[in-house]
C-alpha cells in the first residue's frame, strides 16, 4: 500500500482528534527519521503491532503469559474471574462496613481507607481453578494456566482497620462480602485477617481495575483468589465460619478417601514454562527457556527444568528479586538440536514442597475431583520441525 | 448475621477511648486508633447484614412449602436448571445418588447437587436470596426464598412434601454430605519425594 504525505498528515490529525484509538491506525513510515512523530498524548497506549490480549470467555479471562516478560502483569491483562459480572461502583459513594464481634461497628469511605497508613506489596493472585484439564495440543500457556497474575497491590492492612473497630477476643472468623450481582461471600480466618491481609485500592501504581475489585477489595496473599473478595462492601466478624455457597458447594476438593476438603486456602508451588510454548515455532540453536514459578507458602527456592521429558532435571536461574508469594521468573539456556524434545519445569518452595507430577496428584485426588488446587508439572513438546505444542495428558 | 446486639452509647464511649488514645504518645507502631471512619448506625448494618449462618442465625420471618416453590421454580429457575432441577444447563440442583458413600473423587460425571454435596441447608436460602435469579438478583421475597428452598430440599428427598420451611425448621434440616467435609490438612497433598541436588549445566560456548 502506498502511503502519501497527505495520508500521514490525516493520520496524525486523526490521532490528535480521536485520542488513542486513531494512533493504532497510523501506518509506520518506511523511514521514521524522515517524518515528524506524533506529539505527546494524555494517555499512552501499546505500540500498534502489539496485539496481546486476554483469553476471555464468559465470566473468566486469562492472562496471556506467552506474551509477557518479567514478573509484573500489566493491569489490563490481569486475569478475571467473577460470578455476577463486573459491577460499576461510584467511588464517591463507596463504603466499607465492618461490624459483628467488634467494639465499634464502623463505616469507612474510600477516602477514609486512603487516609490510613498504607502498604504496597508485590504478590501473585491465582484462581484455584487454574488448569485446563482437557487442554489439547494447540493450547497457549495463558489458556492452560493463565488464571494467575502478579501486581503491586497498595492498600491498608486489614489489621489496622480491625484495630480501629476493636475486634473482640472471641473473634475467630470474618465474612467478606462483595457488591457484585452475586454479592459474593467468603469466610476468612481471623489469623489471616490480622496477619498479611490488605484492603487494596491500588494496583501497579494506579487505582485497582474494575475487573479486580474497584474501588477496594480484600487481598489475601498466597491464598486462592476467590477468597480475596472484590468490590468489598462488608466485613462481619464472628466466632465461626459462615459456610457460604462458594466455600461449601464450590471451592472444595473431594479426595479419594471419601472426604471433601474445605477452607483449602493456600495455593501450592507451581511453575509454567511460557517460552517456548504453543504457538511458537523454533529453529535449531540456543533457546532461553523461561517461565514463571510461584507459591503461596512464601518464596520459590528452586525451579528445575527438564529437556528430556522428565528423565533429568537441571536447576534454572531465578531472576532477582525473588519475592514472597509473587511470580518468580526462571530462565534456562538450552541448545536445541532439532530433534523432538519434551521440556518441563517443576517448582520447589522454601518449605521443600515440590510441585507434583500429574500422576501423583491424580492418585491423591482421584479422576473425579473438582478442578481446584491442581498444580501438576506440565510440559511442551518441541516437534522435529520446530513447532511447539502442549504435552497433552489425560486426566484420569 | 450479627449475633451480638449493639450496645447503646457505644459511639460516645468510643469517642472517649479515642481521645485517650490520641493523647497518648504515638509509638512507632502508630496510635491505638487513628480516628478515621465513622460509627455505623444499626439501620445501616441491618440493611446489609443479609447472611445466614449454619445454625440459622440471620434467617428472617416468613415461610414456604415445596408446593409454593414449584410454581416459582418453573417461572424463574427452570430455564437454567432444568424442569426438575436435574437437566441443566447450569448447575444440577437435584439428585441423591449415590445413596451411600461419597465417590466424588472417583466419578467425574457425578454432579454436585444440593442433595448429595451441599453440607448446610441454610446455604441454599442464603445463596438464592442474595444471588438468584441472575436476571434479577436479590429480587425474591423472603417467603419466595423459603418456598424455593423447600422445593429444592423436597426434590432432594430431604424434607417431606408438606413440610413448612421457616427460620426454625430450615436450620434443623440435616444434610447427608455434611459429615464428609473436613478442614484443610495440607499433608493430604502428595508428599514431595526428595530429589538429588540438580547439577548446573555447563555454560554454552559462544
Amino acid at each position: 500500500m502506498k502511503v502519501t504525505r497527505r495520508d500521514l498528515l490525516a493520520g496524525a490529525a486523526g490521532a490528535v482528534a480521536l485520542g488513542t484509538t486513531a494512533q493504532a491506525q497510523t501506518p509506520a513510515p518506511v523511514d521514521p527519521t524522515k517524518v515528524r512523530g506524533t506529539p505527546s498524548r494524555a494517555m499512552g497506549q501499546r505500540a500498534p503491532a502489539e496485539k496481546t490480549q486476554r483469553f476471555a470467555r464468559g465470566n473468566v479471562s486469562s492472562t496471556p503469559h506467552q506474551d509477557l516478560m518479567g514478573i509484573i502483569t500489566p493491569s489490563d491483562l490481569h486475569f478475571e474471574r467473577h460470578h455476577g459480572g463486573v459491577p460499576a461502583i461510584d467511588p464517591a459513594t463507596y463504603a466499607l462496613l465492618i461490624h459483628g464481634m467488634v467494639d465499634r461497628p464502623m463505616v469507612f469511605t474510600l477516602a477514609d481507607l486512603k487516609r490510613f497508613p498504607s502498604v504496597s506489596r508485590i504478590h501473585f493472585l491465582e484462581c484455584s481453578g487454574n488448569l485446563g484439564r482437557t487442554a489439547g495440543p494447540e493450547t497457549t500457556p495463558g489458556q492452560l494456566a493463565g488464571l494467575t497474575s502478579t501486581s503491586e497491590w497498595t492498600g491498608v492492612p486489614l489489621a489496622t482497620l480491625l484495630k480501629e473497630v476493636g475486634v473482640q477476643a472471641k473473634a475467630k472468623w470474618l465474612l467478606a462480602e462483595g457488591t457484585d450481582a452475586a454479592v459474593l461471600t467468603r469466610s476468612v480466618p481471623i489469623e489471616k485477617a490480622l496477619g498479611d491481609a490488605i484492603i487494596a485500592y491500588g494496583q501497579n501504581g494506579e487505582a485497582i481495575r474494575p475487573e479486580q475489585g474497584y474501588p477496594a477489595r480484600l487481598f489475601l496473599p498466597g491464598w486462592e483468589g476467590n477468597a480475596s473478595v472484590k468490590w468489598l462492601r462488608r466485613i462481619e466478624v464472628s466466632d465461626q465460619p459462615f459456610m457460604t455457597r462458594e466455600e461449601t458447594s464450590k471451592y472444595t476438593e473431594p479426595f479419594a478417601n471419601g472426604t471433601s476438603r474445605m477452607f483449602s486456602f493456600r495455593m501450592d508451588a507451581r511453575s509454567l514454562i511460557t517460552y517456548p510454548a504453543f504457538p511458537v515455532t523454533l529453529t535449531p540453536g540456543w533457546v532461553e527457556i523461561n517461565g514463571i514459578a510461584w507459591t503461596g507458602a512464601g518464596k520459590i527456592a528452586r525451579v528445575d527444568v527438564s529437556t528430556d521429558g522428565g528423565k533429568t532435571w537441571t536447576a534454572a536461574k531465578l531472576q532477582e528479586p525473588v519475592l514472597s508469594m509473587a511470580h518468580t521468573r526462571f530462565r534456562h539456556l538450552w541448545q536445541w538440536t532439532g530433534a523432538e524434545a519434551v521440556i518441563m519445569s517443576r517448582a520447589v518452595d522454601v518449605t521443600g514442597y515440590m510441585q507434583p507430577l500429574r500422576a501423583e496428584l491424580l492418585k491423591a485426588r482421584g479422576p473425579g475431583t473438582a478442578g481446584y488446587h491442581l498444580n501438576p508439572i506440565t510440559g511442551w513438546v518441541v516437534q522435529a520441525g520446530g513447532a511447539v505444542i502442549y504435552k497433552e495428558e489425560a486426566w484420569g | 448475621m450479627t449475633r451480638t446486639r449493639l450496645v447503646g452509647g457505644s459511639a460516645a464511649l468510643g469517642a472517649a477511648v479515642l481521645i485517650v488514645a490520641m493523647t497518648a504518645a504515638a509509638t512507632a507502631q502508630g496510635p491505638a486508633r487513628f480516628g478515621i471512619g465513622r460509627p455505623a448506625t444499626p439501620q445501616e448494618i441491618a440493611a446489609l447484614d443479609i447472611d445466614i449462618m449454619p445454625d440459622g442465625t440471620g434467617l428472617p420471618p416468613g415461610r414456604g412449602t415445596s408446593a409454593d416453590g414449584a410454581a416459582i421454580y418453573a417461572t424463574k429457575c427452570a430455564q437454567c436448571h432444568g424442569k426438575t432441577g436435574k437437566e441443566g444447563p447450569n448447575d444440577v440442583l437435584v439428585g441423591r445418588e449415590p445413596r451411600t458413600g461419597f465417590p466424588f473423587s472417583q466419578d467425574p460425571k457425578l454432579p454436585h447437587t444440593i442433595g448429595n454435596y451441599w453440607p448446610y441447608a441454610t446455604t441454599v436460602f442464603d445463596y438464592v436470596r442474595r444471588a438468584m435469579p441472575p436476571t434479577a438478583p436479590g429480587s425474591l421475597s423472603d417467603d419466595e426464598v423459603y418456598a424455593l428452598t423447600a422445593f429444592l430440599l423436597h426434590a432432594n428427598e430431604l424434607i417431606a412434601a408438606d413440610a413448612v420451611m421457616d427460620r426454625t425448621t430450615l436450620a434443623a434440616v440435616k444434610m447427608p454430605a455434611r459429615e464428609h467435609f473436613v478442614p484443610d490438612a495440607r499433608q493430604q497433598m502428595p508428599t514431595p519425594t526428595p530429589t538429588p541436588t540438580p547439577t548446573t549445566k555447563p555454560k554454552p560456548k559462544p
